[in-house]
């Protein structure tokens, strides 16, 4: 044969987003490909970049809680949490000690909250649509929690530096009769709302487990599932601590680190609860850690309820430097009225210093690092996002893999643009 | 808590020895200061002595120190890095000041933990540090052909351009900023005892 067929090999190079419904948002990744393989990934970040970190310092300490909200928006009351833990250490106040149940709490409600999100969309990107409807219906109902304390389903603003801004409700908001929603509906909706917002939480860790096993039933030994996360992104122990690694990234990768039980913040001392540990550290076993932790939050949601309903008392500090008098007080006297002026216009002072406060976020470990030269605005605060991290070992992660892999990795890193963005 | 930081703040000073130009426990964490001719070789020794083993870099930020009252840093640019030591569970902040204001420069720790990698870009982007040894120091924050570093003391909070579509040119264009930076709350430094005189 004379003549010889000279293939041209040449890579690919396509961009994946930044408007691609799997990308979780805003992310353009740039993937040179040989053929499907992926040969590098080169994820372009900052879409989304709002600049919370030099806004916090042209605001005072409490103005910036609301922003908190909007970094991780599927797990908005733990960023609160690290931020006014920052505070709270560099001033050195005591928070209540119901309050602090309270935050756990809802820690642990945005926990599942973010969960539910996590798993319910990643099996929605690689062809699981059933999904994310079954986890939604089970967010809805803490939304609604969300709603009763704060008024906001998402952007709660709750936490405040030296406790949450109020005591939880007795009364559960009911559902009313509309157009759209006939007495029969509206009285099945609010069957479980008749109480207060501890009974409907009760309630909800009731229901929560048998959910669980319907997510499992759907995906835990689904052939389809398993096909696309087995053996997929796999990252040894050592790499994932080298890559920095936190939450259940690290623990699927079979390292027994939780800030909740290694360096305990708030009262997660005194609460039982397990922590999932994986063994291959591929997508698959960080599915399962997620499901896992999903009913050991629901756990701990209930160890909350029993001690909330026996333990009544302040839910936020009496020290008014820091937190406002109560309303009534502040009509009646005039000390009080002073704290809540300078409170509000000049806002709190905070004394010079630095201080680093991590939380065990949902998605891993999310810090502050504040630093304060004792005026009534911050002068550097860094936030420590965990997504920023996992995103970054992206090109690790996806090197070798098919292109189709690329979206299961994304999933299982559970990445949100607020959050790497900032 | 603290009987550890203390004795991890002297085992530190009994390796590093006069490297460490400065060490403090202040809310329940420890912070040494280095010097920027030595960061990167402290990096390594607390990644890989046996006693020490900070297997994490869970944080590297940069500073602007240039308007901070109260205190006077030599130079103007740090950056501040957070470590974990999974194993013994214990952290630690290490900070290193830049030398040169104009050119700030340190040493990259890429090599050392790979975690670094992004949040170097992010203090370039953000601060201009430049990290010798960084293996691919881009901006990662902010826009294509961004000019400046947004994160300096001295960037005003609005930004020098904003963007718009242009009808005419039916695309989208940049401009020079047409919003005016105010201040509602003004920064405001009191001393210690402010409020505390004849509280009753």
């Amino acid at each position: 044969m004379g003549i010889q067929a000279v293939a041209e090999i040449r890579n690919y190079t396509i961009n994946f987003g930044p408007q691609h419904p799997s990308a979780h948002g805003v992310l353009r990744l740039v993937l040179e490909l040989d053929g499907e393989v992926v040969e590098r990934a080169d994820p372009h970040i900052g879409l989304l970049h709002r600049g919370t970190e030099k806004l916090a310092e042209t605001r005072t300490w409490v103005q910036s809680v609301p922003y908190m909200d909007r970094l991780d928006y599927v797990s908005m009351m733990c960023n609160e949490h690290a931020y006014c833990m920052a505070i709270e250490k560099l001033i050195g106040i005591e928070v209540p000690i119901r309050a602090q149940y309270i935050r756990v709490l809802y820690d642990e409600i945005t926990r599942i909250l973010n969960h539910l999100l996590a798993v319910g969309t990643h099996a929605l990107d690689i062809g699981a649509m059933t999904m994310v409807l079954y986890t939604f219906r089970e967010r809805e109902d803490l939304m609604d929690a969300y709603e009763a304390v704060s008024g906001a389903r998402m952007h709660a603003a709750y936490y405040r530096p030296g406790g949450v801004y109020r005591d939880l409700p007795d009364r559960m908001p009911q559902y009313e009769v509309s157009k759209w929603k006939s007495a029969k509906t509206v009285e099945q909706l609010n069957e479980n709302r008749q109480g207060s917002l501890l009974d409907f939480l009760d309630d909800f860790t009731k229901r929560f487990p048998r959910y669980v096993d319907e997510y499992e039933t759907l995906l835990t030994d689904n052939r389809i599932w398993k096909q696309r996360t087995v053996g997929i992104g796999v990252v040894s122990p050592e790499k994932a601590l080298a890559l920095g690694f936190s939450g259940v990234m690290l623990r699927g990768s079979g390292i027994e680190w939780d800030v909740r039980k290694k360096q305990p913040y708030e009262v997660y001392d005194q609460l039982d609860f397990d922590i999932p540990v994986g063994v291959e550290g591929d997508c698959y076993d960080r599915y399962l850690c997620r499901i896992e932790e999903m009913r050991q939050s629901n756990r701990i949601v209930k160890q909350c309820i029993e001690w909330l309903r026996k333990n009544p008392g302040p839910v936020i500090s009496s020290d008014h430097k820091v937190a406002p008098p109560p309303r009534e007080r502040m009509k009646g006297n005039m000390e009080e009225l002073i704290h809540h002026f300078k409170l509000f216009t000049e806002g709190m002072h905070v004394p010079a210093g630095e201080v680093y406060a991590p939380v065990e976020h949902p998605k891993g470990e999310f810090g502050v690092y504040a630093v304060s030269d004792g005026a009534n605005k911050p002068y550097r605060l860094k936030l420590r996002s965990p997504g920023f991290v996992h995103l970054s070992a992206m090109d690790e992660m996806s090197r070798g893999h098919m292109i189709a892999d690329v979206v299961a990795i994304i999933g299982t890193m559970d990445i949100v643009f607020g959050d790497v963005d900032r | 808590m603290s009987e550890k930081l203390e004795s991890l703040r002297q085992l530190l000073a009994a390796k590093l020895g006069d490297k460490i130009q400065h060490s403090v426990i202040a809310n329940g964490e420890l912070t040494v200061v280095v010097p920027a001719a030595e960061y990167m070789a402290i990096a390594y020794l607390l990644r890989d002595d046996p006693d020490l083993r900070f297997e994490q870099l869970v944080d590297l930020t940069g500073l602007d120190y240039s308007t901070f009252s109260g205190q006077d840093f030599s130079t103007r640019f740090a950056v501040a890095v957070h470590l974990l030591s999974v194993s013994r569970n214990l952290r630690l902040r290490v900070r290193a000041l830049a030398p040169d204001d104009s050119f700030p420069m340190l040493d990259s720790l890429c090599e050392v933990w790979p975690s670094a990698n992004w949040f170097e870009r992010e203090a370039f982007d953000l601060f201009g540090i430049v990290f010798r040894g960084h293996p691919d120091l881009r901006r990662i924050l902010t826009d294509y052909g961004f000019v400046g570093y947004p994160f300096r003391k001295d960037f005003p909070i609005s930004g020098y351009v904003e963007m718009r579509y242009d009808q005419e040119q039916g695309r989208v264009v940049y401009q020079s900023v047409t919003i005016e930076p105010r201040e509602n709350t003004p920064r405001i430094v009191r001393d210690d005892n402010y409020g505390n005189s004849g509280r009753g």
